[in-house]
């Protein structure tokens, strides 16, 4: 056992403990004890997956065997450098979300749940075959379905929420599994038997886009976002915020575990289609989030553009390898992957953020809060800098990733084909424009919520939340300043897992101070641009003292028009983007109601008679042998 | 577009020729304006007959401009406050806290007999009294309604150009 | 480094700092001009910052540090931009962060941040300026950043030196149509962005229409004229990329003081030329109504995706 996978173990015998502290009766564990028992195992598990994936992602790699532990698979491990930013993601959403749980977390189901989840969550990316995958994903799905309905008594929305996440989320494991399974029965449950069978062109096709439907599913992508607003506004806010920071994430990995590495590239249209799923929910979710006005919904919404922004990065990867260009490939995945990683640090900043206000003053609706920022300064920062980090603004975690995404897509050599001429501009495109609505919408989040003047009784007698709740915004907070200022820190081991999935040359990216990219001209050096504005604003701000340091600052009241306060509800934002019924009224609404059609027609068949049955049955036999007849 | 501009060309310049300062002496706080006053108009009672004085003021006859004085929006921006009009009872606190809302160094202008002495509404019931009873008051200009010439000149004095 | 480069990173943001008032004053005295008035010259912009840094500083009720640090940044921004982009000579100060989407990024992060200022001061106006300001930043930093990516693709890297220096290297490349459509939505996005006709009035008295002015309501003295200085260095900057961009000739390519100095020279001559067509535009177009502001900006953001295409599929 190496670091990787004794700590991954660690984690798993961490998760489970924790979870029997939060499941305890009053008895025996008092309340007082089992939230700091249950948050904190959580916060250690994922403490010892973070570890485990950072030594993944430095080369450490195992995997193990163990027949007996399931029926018909067993159980095959396997980490890999490509597992490593994901345990990582993981890790980091739960180290935060557990602490930040101490402090908000009233419901024993929920302290029982949230460590189980995290670990099953860290075991999906070490899963080595087909059997341990899907059991770990369902346990996701299963865990994170309990922690939506946790709520339950508070509105009858929970209850619609619980309805189409556990359907989508059903639907997407149903997909998955078929995919799989039909991989799996040509060659074999583990994924290196998987990795060296050669199976038809046609079969691996229907296995991607079978496992794709459930991987978007789950990674929250336009179309299959439906659940993610809806689930992420009702369940609590550390579930939340590992939903969104962690989950989603998976989706990602599956579809560069299964399309990648154990198909082995395949074709354009595969990648084209990741191409056009992440392109339609970068710019869709962010339109949506610019418009929101409830925050949580707003940041479900953002969370569905970010993860379009990792299948943009993903499908490009994907293109270009198969378009043969293993550099460009490299590049754009790892792009993807540190937007994994930024992602999972700043929304998870942003959740928690989001629940400590929730927690202080009972709403999440912009039109009620505001002025926050006096009575929560610690929260207002928080929320401020996981904006900031969210915007690909300097200094910003998706500033990078973005800033890499958009080199692998500027180096396509001209020429190189219609399809990756198309396809090439319209994801810039994209990126840009899901830019530039991130600041729209993360800005105006800040601005109208945190800043201006209280807009109710709640707002404006706010307290800040306790030290254990603030820890948790610390320690996200600090994992988005990492990954900010010292991208390089982790970018060469992303290089290296990127290379390994595609199959590139190494030394993708290189550099400490000044990233380099490996085979295209591109050198940058986010550390640089930070460190030049503070030391320009430094200077700002010196100058401006010494130049004033005379004067006094008269406090006036602002000016009001010389008649009076201002009206106080002054969110006058509205980007005029879709009415309110969006990809649900328009996609999910008629697809129901003709499922629903579908199902009325089949009751003229259904009488309940039971000599029908027995003819239905008697002639399917007749044609299916005719079928065969004619056939063989 | 090729119409407006044939029409710039033939009109050309209609500013009016610089009169030359005016012959007595500059306020005080003129100094601290470096020649350039940012001007925010308060109306704090007037029939109008001043503000299409003031219009003309700024327009392209007599361009106030040129001298260095410049309407603005917001009373943060402001230099000096031009009021016209008795200050009636409604007006006499958004004048007050217009005037609060400018930053220091700053002036008042009350342009219009109206605001120098109520005028004709002097005694009005409605009337709170004059900009003086309101706000200290730097330069009065008189006239029903004041030339724009009058008003060039005062604000001439404040920029001293 | 370079010598060059050291030259150029003290020069650029010197001469921008101390120009942007003059660009301001002549767009001022070109628009007089054809209006038929006088105006009040080039130097009246001087004259009122150095009237409103004598003055009073005022701190509005319920406004916290976000509100003074907002011109700060919006300065600071736009002064990293300055030291660091192709202006007066083509091999910036700090080369890996002469990347165009570094400096796209901050020019967002100035405006951002005075939006923030806005909102901060509660006040009606201020969150009516913030909203209409995001609402377009939204729409003109993608054009921005696809026009400019046009331009990349070509060259080959997203480094604003190396795309100018490809440029000088093959001037034909200017005429490409990939390059023109890039040009036509820069502009757009550029008036866009500096806040001039017809998508906002730098000269509106009413607050009800304004898009930059009303963030700027509360801020007075000291703090106005940062904003007022920032902003204008914001139009030299933007306008002076844009030219470097497309006709970076007379650019220094050595640290020769002949070379230098008309690179200075160059760079003025171009900015204040664009100025001078900004302003003489401005009287012939009118306002567009708020609502049909992100429609022009959404036609800017199609002709930039459409010069991208072009440069992939006409290379």
């Amino acid at each position: 056992m190496n670091v990787a996978a004794t700590f991954l173990a660690a984690a798993a015998v961490l998760g489970v403990l924790a979870a029997l502290a939060g499941a305890l009766p009053d008895y025996v564990l008092k309340p007082n004890l089992r939230a700091p028992a249950a948050g904190f195992g959580t916060a250690l598990t994922g403490a010892a997956g973070v570890v485990a994936g950072i030594a993944a992602m430095t080369g450490d790699a195992y995997t193990a065997d163990v027949p007996g532990l399931l029926p018909l698979s067993g159980v095959t491990i396997s980490i890999d450098a490509l597992s490593g930013p994901f345990l990582t993601a993981v890790g980091v959403a739960a180290v935060a979300a557990g602490v930040y749980a101490v402090g908000d977390a009233r419901s024993r189901v929920a302290q029982a749940m949230t460590p189980l989840f995290v670990v099953a969550m860290l075991l999906v990316p070490a899963a080595g075959g087909v059997g341990t995958f899907l059991v770990c994903w369902e346990l996701v799905a299963a865990t994170s379905l309990v922690l939506v309905l946790v709520e339950h008594r508070r509105s009858p929305e929970v209850a619609v929420a619980g309805r189409w996440y556990a359907a989508l989320s059903q639907l997407g494991f149903l997909t998955v599994l078929s995919g799989l399974l039909m991989l799996a029965g040509q060659a074999g449950d583990s994924f290196a038997a998987l990795r060296d069978a050669s199976p038809s062109p046609a079969a691996r096709g229907v296995v991607f886009v079978l496992t794709l439907v459930g991987f978007a599913a789950a990674a929250g992508v336009a179309p299959l976002h439906i659940w993610l607003p809806r689930a992420n506004t009702e369940a609590p806010s550390a579930a939340a915020a590992l939903m969104s920071a962690a989950m989603v994430t998976l989706g990602g990995y599956g579809i560069v575990r299964v399309g990648l590495d154990l198909l082995g590239g395949g074709t354009r249209w595969w990648w084209l289609g990741v191409l056009a799923l992440g392109v339609l929910s970068a710019v869709a979710g962010l339109l949506r989030a610019a418009a929101s006005t409830d925050l949580k919904r707003l940041l479900a919404r953002a969370t569905i553009g970010g993860s379009g922004l990792v299948l943009v990065g993903i499908g490009a990867a994907g293109l270009f390898a198969a378009a043969g260009d293993r550099v460009l490939a490299g590049v754009a995945l790892t792009a993807a992957l540190l937007q994994v990683l930024g992602h999972a640090a700043y929304t998870a900043l942003l959740f928690l953020a989001t629940g400590s206000v929730v927690r202080a003053t009972g709403t999440r609706d912009l039109e009620t809060l505001g002025g926050l920022r006096r009575k929560m300064p610690v929260t207002t920062a928080a929320f401020g800098l996981g904006a900031l980090a969210a915007s690909a603004l300097p200094p910003g975690t998706a500033f990078i990733s973005v800033w890499l995404l958009v080199q692998a897509l500027v180096h396509v050599p001209p020429g190189t084909g219609t399809t990756v001429g198309v396809a090439v501009p319209v994801a810039l495109a994209a990126v840009a424009l899901s830019v530039g609505l991130a600041v729209a919408a993360l800005g105006r989040a800040f601005g109208i919520g945190f800043l201006a003047r209280p807009r109710s009784a709640a707002a404006e007698q706010a307290s800040e939340s306790p030290p254990v709740v603030l820890a948790g915004l610390g320690l996200a907070g600090l994992a988005s300043l990492v990954l900010a200022l010292g991208p390089t820190l982790v970018l060469p081991a992303l290089g290296e897992a990127s290379a390994l999935a595609v199959g590139g040359g190494d030394h993708t990216v290189s550099g400490i101070i000044t990233v380099q990219l490996g085979g295209i001209a591109g050198t940058f050096s986010p550390l640089i641009v930070t460190i030049a504005l503070a030391v320009a604003l430094a200077l700002a701000i010196g100058g401006a003292r010494l130049l004033f340091r005379n004067r006094t600052r008269r406090a006036v009241s602002t000016w009001d028009g010389g008649a009076g306060p201002p009206p106080r509800r002054a969110t006058t934002f509205a980007v005029p983007v879709y009415g309110d019924g969006g990809t649900e009224g328009r996609v999910w609404r008629p697809a129901l109601a003709a499922l629903n059609a579908w199902g009325r027609a089949g009751r003229l068949l259904a009488t309940g008679s039971v000599h029908r049955y027995v003819g239905y049955g008697f002639y399917a036999v007749c044609g299916l042998l005719v079928v065969l007849a004619v056939t063989r | 577009m090729l119409g407006l501009l044939r029409k710039i060309f033939r009109t050309g310049r209609v500013a009016e020729r610089d009169p030359g300062r005016p012959g007595y002496g500059l306020l005080a706080v003129a100094s601290e304006f470096s020649g350039s006053v940012q001007v925010r108009h308060v109306n704090a009672g007037s029939c109008n007959g001043c503000e299409v004085e003031v219009g003309s003021a700024f327009g392209p006859v007599y361009d106030a401009e040129r001298y260095g004085a410049r309407l603005v929006a917001s009373p943060r921006h402001a230099d000096a406050l031009l009021v016209t009009g008795p200050v009636t009872r409604n007006m006499a606190e958004p004048l007050r806290r217009t005037y609060d809302a400018v930053p220091g160094p700053k002036a008042v202008l009350a342009v219009g007999d109206c605001a120098r002495n109520c005028g004709a509404f002097a005694g009005a019931y409605g009337v709170a009294g004059a900009v003086r009873d309101v706000v200290p008051v730097d330069l009065e200009i008189e006239g029903c309604p004041p030339r724009p010439e009058a008003i060039v000149e005062g604000l001439r004095r404040l920029t001293g150009r | 480094m370079n010598v060059l480069g050291i030259i150029a990173g003290v020069v650029q943001p010197v001469l921008l700092l101390a120009g942007a008032p003059l660009l301001i004053g002549v767009l001022g005295s070109v628009r007089a001009r054809l209006e038929g008035r006088i105006g009040a010259g080039v130097t009246a912009p001087y004259r009122e910052l150095r009237k409103l840094f004598a003055k009073e500083q005022i701190d509005p009720g319920g406004t916290s540090e976000v509100f003074r640090l907002a011109p700060l940044l919006l300065l600071a921004t736009t002064v990293v931009v300055a030291v660091v982009a192709p202006f007066v000579a083509s091999r910036p100060a700090i080369g890996p962060a002469a990347d165009l989407f570094a400096v796209v990024a901050l020019l967002v992060l100035g405006a951002v941040a005075l939006v923030l200022g806005g909102l901060d001061t509660g006040t009606a106006y201020g969150a009516l300026g913030a909203g209409r300001r995001l609402t377009i930043l939204a729409l003109a930093e993608p054009t921005l950043l696809v026009a400019i990516l046009a331009l990349a693709t070509r060259a080959g890297s997203t480094n604003l030196a190396t795309i100018v220096t490809a440029t000088l290297d093959e001037p034909l490349r200017v005429v490409s149509p990939g390059s023109l459509l890039a040009a036509a939505a820069l502009v757009v996005a550029i008036i866009a962005e500096t806040g001039r006709r017809p998508v906002d009035d730098p000269a509106s008295l009413a607050e009800a229409t304004m898009v930059h002015g009303a963030a700027e309501l509360e801020y007075a003295g000291p703090d106005l004229a940062i904003v007022r200085l920032a902003s204008g260095m914001r139009l030299a900057v933007m306008l002076g990329l844009l030219a470097n961009l497309f006709v970076p000739w007379g650019i220094a390519t050595s640290a020769a003081p002949v070379a230098v100095l008309v690179g200075v020279v160059a760079l003025v001559v171009k900015i204040l030329v664009l100025g001078v067509l900004v302003a003489v535009a401005e009287v012939f177009v009118a306002r567009l109504r708020l609502v049909r502001v992100p429609e022009l900006l959404a036609g800017s953001f199609v002709l930039a995706l459409l010069a991208v295409s072009a440069s992939f599929f006409l290379a």
